[in-house]
């Protein structure tokens, strides 16, 4: 392989603690029945991950919904952290011991490019920060030995203090400056954009919260968008994705709205490849996909 | 048992007046009115700070915090290199389920919470530490759900003061709010703090005017036009629920304790103690609930019929 530093692939990997709850690993207190909704998405996670076994790392990049920031983009910039993680909205279902390492050259490098590039960054470097559930969510389910260390980038507010169209410019800015400093710094990095798609919640939860009687889209207007973006996604068309992301977030409601998915196609330099579907799946009526970018394996089959 | 909801106040959600007060002048004026806020709490021998904020989101309709002693810390998501709340509060669980209940009741979907390592949010933990430093007052605090409208958070403030009467506390109503809520989306040298822009500063003047005379009710009805011209701190729900735990009139003796910038915010301290006098004409452009009916989801209904 001629580049060193580079994403070796890209990944939508949705955080419903959800997911974590109905697997029942020795991280999370709470004990699911696993009564089954929401096998669809696990079975995705468990392709990912098989197709993941064969693709070499370093790091994992997250951008996560779930540390929400109004100045600007942050980094966790303290090289490890261990603690618990308890859920605000769903504490029933996610009480997770966690430990994780943080690669801080990395996270200081991107942060230089960001900044560089004009946006506002910040490093965290307070010792005490609970890490934000999403990160660990999709860290845990996209690898669970969490044996890598990982860079977690918040969730700029600019999309909901001034427009989706202006958040996802900034998110742009971001994208291109992680991708500079992973080629710089010589990383083979995974990245995980961490968001759901279509994001409206029902409000009620069921006795077993993972009755699958009870699991179903919100309503049909969230599936047809959701099923419109993942056909832009299996058709290699990621720059009409970032494209049509300002009306699809404001359409359906979506987690996009947080950036993460836009973060990640600019990262990847908006491939042309066909990504990969492992499974979709809605969690308390949010629509959810598990997708890949294998940007290595196409590298490998053109020949760079 | 008959209690009451003797006296309501509005506090911002911001941490810095706690996490650095000496770095602008703002932030320690509002740590400073804190005080007069707390002294005058503890002379009107309530039994109970009830907190609704808007820094604790939640999706499946309202939680209550039910742990009698929640402890742990807090490190802002923007503004941790200002260091670390550590907290240890005492809750009143026995409000908490009658609340549940009295929510339950009215239609809501409602659950109380009482997890080790709960993250507590910053609102409740600055203005308890503000207010309630010691603790002699337990508290209780209801989540803010992310699509409750109008409708829904009345009748969540209804089931407030429901319990109550129940449980006969003697209760202060808290709204932990912001009024304008656009903070600046770059970091600022804190002593240039200001509203972030006139427009905001002007609406949140307004709103003041009307809570200076005690018009909470008024307040209420405007909080929709307000939140769309100043982006009022999750369109002012944290208002119309006071609104509805104090009894929707206008019927107030209100104090503006205090008004500053905080990262470009709106911080407000607001008390409102209820007063025989008359203030004058209501007029009633919104909605009132007394029972929640659920999600208006209209398309997935239309589907299924
Ligand atoms: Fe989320």
């Amino acid at each position: 392989m001629s580049h060193p530093g580079r994403i070796v692939a890209g990944v939508l990997s949705p955080h419903p603690p959800h997911l974590i709850y109905a697997s029942n690993p020795e991280q999370n207190e709470p004990r699911s029945s696993q009564a089954g909704a929401w096998n669809g998405l696990l079975d995705g996670y468990e392709k990912l991950r098989a197709e993941l076994a064969s693709v070499d790392y370093d790091v994992l990049i997250v951008h996560t919904p779930h540390w929400k920031t109004h100045t600007g983009h942050h980094f966790l910039g303290v090289p490890h952290f261990e603690g618990k993680s308890v859920d605000p909205v769903f504490p029933n279902l996610f009480r997770y011991n966690f430990r994780l390492d943080v690669d801080v050259e990395l996270s200081e490098a991107i942060h230089d490019e960001a900044e560089a590039a004009g946006l506002s960054t910040r490093m965290m470097r307070n010792p005490e920060f609970r890490v934000d559930y999403g990160t660990i969510t999709s860290c845990h389910l996209v690898h669970p030995a969490l044996n890598k260390p990982v860079v977690a980038i918040s969730s700029a507010r600019t999309a909901f203090d001034y427009s989706n169209a202006a958040g996802d410019q900034e998110m742009l800015a971001l994208g291109q400056a992680t991708r500079r400093a992973i080629a710089a710094t010589g990383r083979r990095a995974l990245c995980l954009a961490s968001n759901s798609l279509s994001h409206r919640h029902f409000t009620e939860e069921p006795e077993d919260p993972e009755d699958p009687a009870f699991e179903h889209a919100y309503n049909a207007n969230q599936t047809a968008w959701d099923r419109h973006i993942l056909a832009l996604m299996r058709a290699g068309e990621s720059r009409r994705i970032f494209d049509e992301m300002p009306d699809y977030t404001e359409q359906c409601v979506a987690e996009t709205k947080d950036g993460c998915l836009s973060w990640l196609l600019a990262a990847m330099d908006f491939p042309t490849m066909a990504a990969k579907l492992h499974g979709y799946g809605t969690v308390i009526g949010t629509g959810n996909a598990v997708v890949s970018w294998n940007l290595d394996a196409a590298r490998e089959e053109v020949g760079v | 048992m008959n209690g009451e909801v003797i006296g309501g106040y509005l506090m911002p959600y911001q941490p810095l007046p706690v996490l650095a007060p000496e770095a602008n002048p703002g932030w320690a004026s509002l740590a400073k009115s804190a005080e007069a806020i707390r002294a005058e709490i503890e002379a009107s021998g309530a039994d109970l700070l009830l907190l609704f904020s808007t820094r604790w989101v939640s999706i499946i309709g309202h939680q209550m915090q039910a742990d009698p002693n929640p402890e742990w810390w807090v490190v802002d998501e923007d503004f941790h290199e200002f260091g670390t709340l550590h907290y240890s509060l005492r809750m009143d669980p026995e409000l908490a389920t009658c609340y549940r209940d009295t929510a339950r009741a009215r239609g809501l979907h409602a659950r109380t919470v009482a997890y080790h390592g709960f993250p507590l949010d910053i609102g409740t933990i600055t203005t308890l530490r503000l207010i309630n430093p010691d603790n002699r007052i337990p508290a209780s605090v209801v989540s803010c759900n992310a699509y409750s409208d109008r409708a829904e958070t009345l009748v969540l403030g209804k089931a407030a003061a429901d319990a109550v009467r129940k449980t006969g506390r003697k209760a202060i109503a808290i709204g932990v709010t912001a009024l304008s809520d656009r903070m600046f989306s770059r970091w600022i040298d804190p002593g240039e703090d200001r509203i972030h822009s006139q427009k905001d500063d002007e609406w949140n003047r307004k709103l003041l005017e009307l809570l200076d005379d005690g018009r909470l009710e008024d307040v209420s009805q405007l909080a929709r036009e307000f939140s769309r011209q100043a982006n009022g701190d999750s369109r002012m729900k944290a208002i119309w629920w006071l609104a509805a735990t104090m009894g929707q009139h206008n019927n107030y003796a209100g104090t503006v304790f205090d008004y500053q910038p905080v990262w470009g915010t709106g911080a407000a301290m607001v008390g409102l103690q209820p007063d025989e006098r008359d203030a004058g004409d209501l007029e009633y452009d919104e909605d009132d609930a007394e029972f929640f009916h659920g999600d208006r989801n209209v398309l997935a209904t239309q589907a299924n019929e």
